[in-house]
């Protein structure tokens, strides 16, 4: 099964390598990994999107929480949460895609943040599965480049990851 | 007052109550090897190859429960640790392993003996650090000290490039230092501890199956209160040997790939197993689907939490320090009126005796050929099952652990976990240190010890008299063993052509050799070197080529699939 886990680590030099390393170094799945300083400067959050049993989904709790620089580690997926990812798109402007195109970013609830003679640049938020339903919206012929963030997830009310 | 970095990492040191340091200089560590040669405060232990000396200061630790410390240049010399650092990480040990690195305006520039230490140790450490501020040295130091020995202890890297070990600022030792993101559990959890003594008290079929974390964390003598007052059956793994008086009639011996008959039939039809400090390895309980097809229950005593349901599904987690765990269930035991179950227990014994009767330790005897296994019982009535024992690994390794009776704990040094050949000679040289009066026995193969036969110098120059028990059998035993079974007898590059005279080779180095090629020599030699307590003895033992090791479960078996000695 899916799931999203959140983490706070110390914000120092390679701590992102100890993350990514255990999950080559045991042979766990990394679907997406996001990773930025909040606004404790000491601490950074990650969120990492992983699929697995229930057994291995618990090890890799238990193993993120025995790296010495990681401070908390929550598996979102135990209560509510939201989850959103970004992601940037150029497409084609030309003729008749001009107005499709406008009008698709419209229906997703995109911005347009970049105009040229024949492209557009589409930002989009919202879960992962939104963005692939946009992508599978538009016409091929006319993508020309994608980048995504990956996901961040954050719990619902009370739920709090801070240290 | 101002001290450099390499006087810092001195007073660290001492601060720490460091009696030994095992190392070698070179470039990067120039500055910090000054320092050492100003200082008597603790003894540096200069090896032949870097990874000897991690493997000495392994050895130290396991021996005293001490931290071990190992100091290396950067590049070779912090890749020769490598595979020491490995080793300890595997069998859990407390080390700190300091590195030179290259200038830190030189880090990245591909410079002469510059490698990422931090990045190609960093999945076989506990932790590591690279230091690149003088300020944050003692700090790191402190850190690195508290963190590879609390908790599941394990070998922790400390890079410093040479300029910070030049460079000066105000020396401070911290006494304590408090980790937001690093608590480990001490106290097992009250609740689950009663849990766990209900369910052990209501077994018709229990055992208590002890690893390494009991020896690690100083708990046999609470383990060995608890097994005797409940009356029940007991094994060990190859890393808890010692942890329980191997010659007391409640233990069953070592279990796993070479256990006894008795343990791993007892493990394998028991309806409670209560574990302490042990992993489940695939070396201990074979198959996981075979060991599954019997319902039981499980409680699992274990200090890191992520050792717990990692290979079998466990009942009752507790997770907590070994020691406390048992002293909680041994207080709580003293005020329940309920025992165990008496009459079920009977009938457990009577089926473990059993097995118990088939002696599955019995080998063929012989009047002339040495018999390896043999050596191993004359070694423990020689040394009167007092000494320390370090093994390389293999056969030997097997026979040493099955045949050497531990009646105490860190008496039995060996690597469980890497199985890295070429520990043995290191690994006495740290006990013998630690214990220059004991009897140091180091059981090992004329395939291991070629690996860290250079070390024979360490031991002349610091006079230690160790005694080097090779069980020479011209084979890389254990490989040729596999290629018998599983292999249709292709002995695949398994056989060592053009061996040295290790009687003359030990001489060349100073030491005295023997070899002894007769069964009734065997006793008499033992006798005659452990009389030499002021020199090292190599004694070559011309052993019988085709011995093999029983009771064997073969890989992908399940535990009560063995092949015994009688099978064949």
């Amino acid at each position: 099964m899916r799931h999203i886990i959140s983490l706070l680590m110390e914000n120092e030099s390679g701590a992102l390598s100890r993350v990514a390393g255990l999950f080559s170094a045991r042979g766990y799945n990394i679907e997406s990994l996001t990773v930025a300083p909040t606004e404790d400067k000491t601490l950074s959050r990650m969120t990492i999107v992983t699929s697995g049993s229930d057994e291995v989904i618990e090890q890799i709790i238990k193993q993120l929480n025995k790296l010495i620089d990681v401070v908390k580690v929550l598996d979102l997926n135990d209560g509510r949460y939201l989850e959103r990812e970004l992601m940037l798109v150029k497409v084609k402007a030309t003729g008749a895609w001009r107005e499709e195109m406008k009008r698709m970013s419209d229906i997703f609830r995109g911005r347009i943040i970049d105009v040229a003679d024949d492209t557009y640049t589409i930002e989009l938020t919202g879960s992962g599965s939104k963005l692939d339903a946009f992508l599978e919206a538009l016409d091929k012929a006319a993508l020309l480049e994608t980048v995504r963030t990956g996901a961040s997830g954050i719990g619902r009310g009370d739920r709090i990851l801070k240290v | 007052m101002e001290l450099t970095g390499a006087e810092i990492v001195i007073r660290c040191l001492q601060e720490e109550n460091v009696k030994f340091v095992f190392g070698y200089p070179g470039g990067a560590v120039l500055n910090i090897y000054d320092e050492i040669f100003k200082q008597d405060l603790f003894k540096h232990i200069l090896v032949r190859h870097e990874q000897a000396a991690v493997h000495a200061a392994d050895a130290y630790a396991r021996a005293t429960g001490q931290v071990g410390v190992a100091l290396v240049t950067s590049g070779p010399g912090a890749t020769n640790a490598v595979t020491g650092i490995a080793t300890a990480y595997m069998d859990s040990i407390p080390l700190v392993v300091i590195s030179g690195q290259v200038p830190t305006a030189a880090i990245g520039q591909d410079a002469f003996q510059e490698c990422d230490m931090v990045g190609i140790t960093r999945h076989c450490v506990k932790h590591n650090f690279l230091v690149k501020d003088v300020k944050d040295l003692a700090c790191t130091l402190k850190k690195a000290f508290y963190i590879a020995s609390s908790g599941r202890p394990g070998p922790v890297v400390v890079d410093i490039p040479k300029d910070v070990t030049a460079l000066s600022t105000k020396f401070e030792y911290p006494k304590s230092v408090q980790l937001r993101s690093y608590n480990p559990v001490i106290k097992g959890h009250p609740g689950q501890i009663k849990k766990a003594l209900k369910l052990l008290l209501e077994a018709k079929r229990p055992i208590i199956y002890a690893g390494g974390g009991v020896v690690l964390g100083n708990a046999s003598d609470l383990l060995t209160r608890l097994v005797q007052k409940l009356g029940y059956p007991m094994t060990n793994t190859l890393m808890g040997l010692g942890g329980y008086p191997a010659t007391d009639r409640l233990c069953l011996g070592m279990l796993g790939m070479h256990g006894t008959l008795e343990a791993n039939m007892a493990m394998h039809e028991a309806d409670v197993i209560l574990a302490v400090g042990a992993r489940f390895d695939d070396r201990v309980i074979g198959n996981p689907a075979h060991f599954f097809q019997n319902p039981r229950k499980i409680i699992h005593i274990d200090v890191d939490p992520s050792s717990i349901s990692k290979r079998v599904k466990v009942d009752v987690p507790i997770v907590g320090d070994v020691k406390h765990v048992l002293a909680e269930m041994l207080a709580l035991l003293d005020e329940m009126d309920k025992g165990p179950n008496a009459a079920a227990l009977k009938v457990w014994w009577q089926k473990i005796d059993a097995w118990r009767e088939k002696k599955c330790l019995n080998y063929k005897r012989d009047e002339k050929i040495i018999k390896p296994q043999y050596v191993i019982e004359k070694l423990w009535e020689v040394t009167q099952g007092d000494a320390f024992v370090t093994s390389d690994v293999g056969q030997h390794q097997m026979w040493a652990a099955q045949y050497y009776k531990f009646d105490k704990p860190r008496r039995w040094i060996n690597s469980g976990g890497l199985g890295t050949m070429g520990v043995g000679l290191p690994y006495a040289m740290g006990v013998q240190l630690a214990y220059p009066k004991a009897q140091v026995a180091c059981v090992t193969g004329e395939g291991s010890i070629q690996m860290n036969i250079q070390e024979l110098s360490t031991c002349k120059q610091y006079h230690l008299p160790i005694k080097v028990i090779l069980l020479n059998n011209r084979y890389l035993g254990m490989v040729r063993q596999w290629q018998e079974f599983f292999y249709g007898n292709r002995y695949s590059e398994s056989y060592m052509d053009s061996l040295p005279d290790f009687v003359k080779l030990a001489e060349a180095y100073g030491h005295v050799g023997m070899r002894i090629e007769r069964s009734s020599d065997v006793e008499g030699a033992l006798k005659e070197a452990f009389a030499m307590k002021d020199r090292l003895v190599f004694m070559d033992f011309v052993t019988d080529q085709t011995e093999n090791v029983f009771p064997m479960v073969p890989g992908g078996k399940g535990l009560s699939e063995m092949i015994l000695a009688e099978d064949l």
